[in-house]
C-alpha cells in the first residue's frame, strides 16, 4: 500500500519477523505453541511498538537464568522489568509466551540469540511463562486470571489518580471461564477507562475449534452489554488494531476483538485440527519455513 | 493457676474487637485497603467503610474475580484486606489465591470469619478446612485468634510479616481470656504441668483452659498452651514441651487432617519423639446446621470431649459426672437469629 504510515509497515515487518522466529523455536523442538505466535503477532507488537507507553526495559538483554519461585519480601526475578514502569501489560493466556519473547527481542528488549534458549532446562524463557519470564507481570498459565489482576491495578491506580494504564491481551477460549466475566462485569461497574483489553478471537483451544467446544459468541454483543466500548477488528491490521484501543470512552473500559487467523502466513498448515499445540509431522517443518521465508532470510 | 477458668467464672465479653482494630490499624497505615463480596458489615468492616470509604472497596459476590483484584492492587504497592467468611476467603477462590497471591507472594490478608462449628448456618457456611487449605500454600502464614484481645492485637503483630496472611477470625461477642497482645509464632503458655501437655487453638482454648483447670484441682499435673500461629509452626519452646510430654492433647474446631493436630503430628514424628498424641477435632466428615453447643457436641470438639481425651491420656477417671453431661440441642438459640 502506497500511502501506508511508516508505523504500520514497521509493525508489520516486525510482526513477520516474529512468526519466523517462533518457527525457528518449534522447528528445533518439533513442535510448540506455535500458532499463538503467528495469530497474535499484529496485536503483540502493535502494542509495543505503538499504542503502550512502557518506559525503558530495566531487563538484561540475555536474561539470568531461573533463580527461584517469589519468597515473602524476595520477588526475586521479575519479568515485567523488561516493560518498563509506566503503563503495564498483563499476558493472559500464558501459552503465547514465545509471541512475547519474539516481541521482545524485535522491540531490543532482548538480545537476538536469547530464543536459542526458549524452553531450554534452567532458562526463564518457559514454555508457559510464568512472572519471571521476561515480559510477564504475573503468572497466567491458568487460564482468565490475569484480567482481575489488570482489574485490581487499574482500580487503585483510577480511585488514587494515578497514572499509567493498563493492557491485557486475552484469548477467546477464556471467554468461556466464569472468571472472565466476573472481571468484565466489575471493570465496568467501577468505569475503568484506564483498562484497555485486545482479545485475540483466533477461534483455537485445545479440543479444536472454540465453537465446536463452546459457544461463546456473540463475544461483541456480550461484551457490549456488559457496559464496555467494543470494537471488532481485523487482528492482523495494525492500523485497526490502534485505532480501537485507543477509542477510550471516559467512563468506560475498552474492548478490541481482534478477529485472527491462528496460521497467518503459514498456509501449510491449513486443514490441521489439532493446532493448540503443535507436534511437527515430517516434512511438515521444512512446509512451514518456506511459507515464512525462514531458511532464505538471515538470522537478524 | 490465675491463667486458667474456674467453672464458675464469668467471662467479659467485648464488642466487634477485630472490627474496631481494623479500623484504628487502617488509620496508621495508609497503605490498607478493604475488599469485600457483600459480607461488609457482616465481617466487621463497616467502621472501614464509614472511616474510610476511598479505600474501601465491595466486589460483589464473584470472589474469583476479587483475588484477583486483591492481587493487582498489591502489585500497585497497597496492602489489601479480604473479610469474609472462611469458606468463602478461602475455598470458593483457592485456584486464584494459589496462583494470583501465594505463588508472588504478595502482601494480602484474607480474613475469615465463622470458623469451624461456631455457625449455625451449616456445611455451606462453616469452614472446617480452611486452616489447611491456606497451610498447604508455599509463602502463606497462617493464625487463628482465640479471643478479643488477640483479634485485637493481631494486626501489630503481623504488620511486618511479608507475604500473604490467612487470619482465622471471631466475630460479635468475642470473650476476653488473655491480657497480653498476641505474638507472631510464640505459643501462649497457660499451664505448666509434666502429666499432660494441651494444645489448643481458636475457641477451644476457652474450653482447654477450664478441663486444665479442673484437672489440676483434681492433682493432675497439666500444661496447657495456647497456639496462634499455626504455619509456621516452629515455637522452640512449644516444641520443647511437645519432645518432652508424654502425651499430647490437642483441640481445634477444624478437620482433623490438615490443622493442628497434623503440625503436631509432624513435628513429633519428623523428631522422632516417642510423644503420644491424643486429638480433638472433627473426623472425616461434612458437617450440618445447629447450635453450637449442640453441634460441637455432636461432632466431638466440646468441652466434654477434652476432657475425655485428658482422661484418655492421664489413663484415669478424674472429672465428675457434671462435664459428662451430653451438649442438648436447643430449641430457641441465639446465633440463629445472627446475620449470615
Amino acid at each position: 500500500m502506497a500511502d501506508e504510515e511508516v508505523w504500520v509497515t514497521q509493525v508489520k515487518e516486525h510482526a513477520h519477523r516474529v512468526r519466523q522466529r517462533a518457527a525457528r523455536v518449534c522447528a528445533a523442538n518439533h513442535g510448540g505453541y506455535f500458532i499463538q505466535a503467528c495469530g497474535s503477532a499484529e496485536i503483540m507488537t502493535t502494542l509495543y511498538a505503538q499504542l503502550m507507553d512502557l518506559g525503558p526495559s530495566t531487563g538484561p538483554l540475555f536474561p539470568n537464568d531461573f533463580d527461584g519461585v517469589p519468597r515473602p519480601g524476595a520477588p526475586a526475578l521479575v519479568g515485567d522489568i523488561y516493560n518498563g514502569d509506566r503503563d503495564r501489560f498483563y499476558l493472559s493466556p500464558a501459552h503465547y509466551a514465545l509471541g512475547l519473547y519474539a516481541t521482545l527481542v524485535e522491540m531490543g528488549r532482548l538480545d537476538h540469540n536469547v530464543l536459542d534458549w526458549a524452553n531450554a532446562d534452567g532458562s526463564t524463557l518457559e514454555l508457559i511463562g510464568a512472572e519471571h519470564s521476561p515480559g510477564f507481570e504475573t503468572t497466567t498459565g491458568s487460564l482468565a486470571q490475569a484480567l482481575s489482576v489488570a482489574v485490581g491495578q487499574a482500580l487503585v491506580r483510577k480511585r488514587f489518580n494515578r497514572p499509567g494504564r493498563i493492557w491485557a491481551l486475552i484469548s477467546d477460549g477464556e471467554m468461556e471461564e466464569g472468571q472472565t466475566w466476573e472481571a468484565l462485569q466489575s471493570a465496568a461497574n467501577f468505569e475503568l477507562d484506564n483498562l484497555i483489553v485486545l482479545l485475540d478471537a483466533n477461534g483455537v483451544q485445545v479440543d479444536g475449534w472454540v465453537e465446536d467446544v463452546m459457544k461463546t459468541e456473540p463475544i461483541p454483543e456480550k461484551v457490549a452489554a456488559f457496559g464496555w466500548t467494543m470494537t471488532e477488528v481485523d487482528g492482523h491490521d495494525p492500523r485497526s488494531i490502534a485505532e480501537a484501543a485507543r477509542n477510550v470512552v471516559k467512563g468506560k473500559p475498552t474492548f478490541v476483538v481482534c478477529r485472527t487467523n491462528p496460521i497467518h502466513s503459514v498456509p501449510s498448515l491449513q486443514g490441521r485440527h489439532q493446532l493448540h499445540y503443535i507436534r511437527f509431522r515430517p516434512g511438515e517443518v521444512e512446509l512451514v519455513e518456506t511459507d515464512l521465508g525462514v531458511l532464505k532470510e538471515a538470522h537478524t | 493457676m490465675s491463667n486458667l477458668l474456674a467453672p464458675a467464672r464469668d467471662l467479659t465479653y467485648e464488642t466487634k474487637p477485630y472490627g474496631r482494630a481494623f479500623t484504628a490499624y487502617s488509620s496508621d497505615h495508609t497503605d490498607v485497603l478493604c475488599v469485600t463480596n457483600d459480607l461488609t458489615a457482616s465481617c466487621e468492616a463497616d467502621e472501614f467503610r464509614a472511616t474510610f470509604p476511598e479505600r474501601y472497596f465491595s466486589l460483589g459476590m464473584a470472589e474469583q474475580n476479587l483475588t484477583g483484584v486483591l492481587a493487582g492492587m498489591a502489585r500497585d504497592g497497597f496492602r489489601p484486606f479480604y473479610p469474609s467468611f472462611g469458606v468463602f476467603a478461602t475455598r470458593r477462590p483457592y485456584e486464584q489465591i494459589a496462583m494470583s497471591i501465594a505463588y508472588p507472594a504478595l502482601d494480602v490478608r484474607l480474613v475469615g470469619f465463622l470458623p469451624g462449628l461456631t455457625t449455625p448456618g451449616g456445611v455451606t457456611h462453616q469452614a472446617t478446612d480452611d486452616i489447611a487449605l491456606m497451610s498447604q500454600l508455599p509463602n502463606m502464614s497462617v493464625l487463628e485468634v482465640g479471643d478479643a484481645t488477640e483479634a485485637a492485637t493481631v494486626l501489630d503483630a503481623i504488620d511486618s510479616l511479608r507475604g500473604p496472611v490467612y487470619l482465622r477470625m471471631l466475630r460479635g461477642e468475642v470473650p476476653i481470656l488473655f491480657d497480653s497482645p498476641l505474638q507472631f509464632r510464640k505459643g501462649r503458655q497457660l499451664a505448666t504441668g509434666a502429666e499432660v501437655l494441651v494444645l489448643s487453638s481458636g475457641v477451644m482454648t476457652e474450653s482447654a483452659m477450664r478441663v486444665v483447670h479442673k484437672a489440676r484441682e483434681t492433682g493432675v499435673d497439666a500444661g496447657l498452651i495456647h497456639i496462634s500461629t499455626l504455619k509456621p509452626f516452629d515455637d522452640p519452646a512449644v516444641l520443647a514441651q511437645i519432645k518432652a510430654a508424654a502425651v499430647v492433647v490437642t483441640a481445634e474446631n477444624h478437620l482433623l487432617r490438615g490443622g493442628l493436630a497434623t503440625v503436631v503430628s509432624d513435628a513429633i514424628a519428623q523428631g522422632g519423639w516417642s510423644t503420644r498424641l491424643i486429638p480433638v477435632g472433627i473426623k472425616d466428615t461434612f458437617t450440618h446446621g445447629g447450635g453450637k453447643d449442640y453441634l460441637f457436641g455432636y461432632y466431638g470438639i466440646s468441652e466434654a470431649d477434652i476432657a475425655r481425651a485428658v482422661e484418655r491420656a492421664v489413663g484415669r477417671s478424674i472429672f465428675e459426672h457434671v462435664i459428662r453431661t451430653e451438649a442438648h440441642s436447643q430449641r430457641h438459640n441465639a446465633s440463629v437469629a445472627e446475620g449470615l
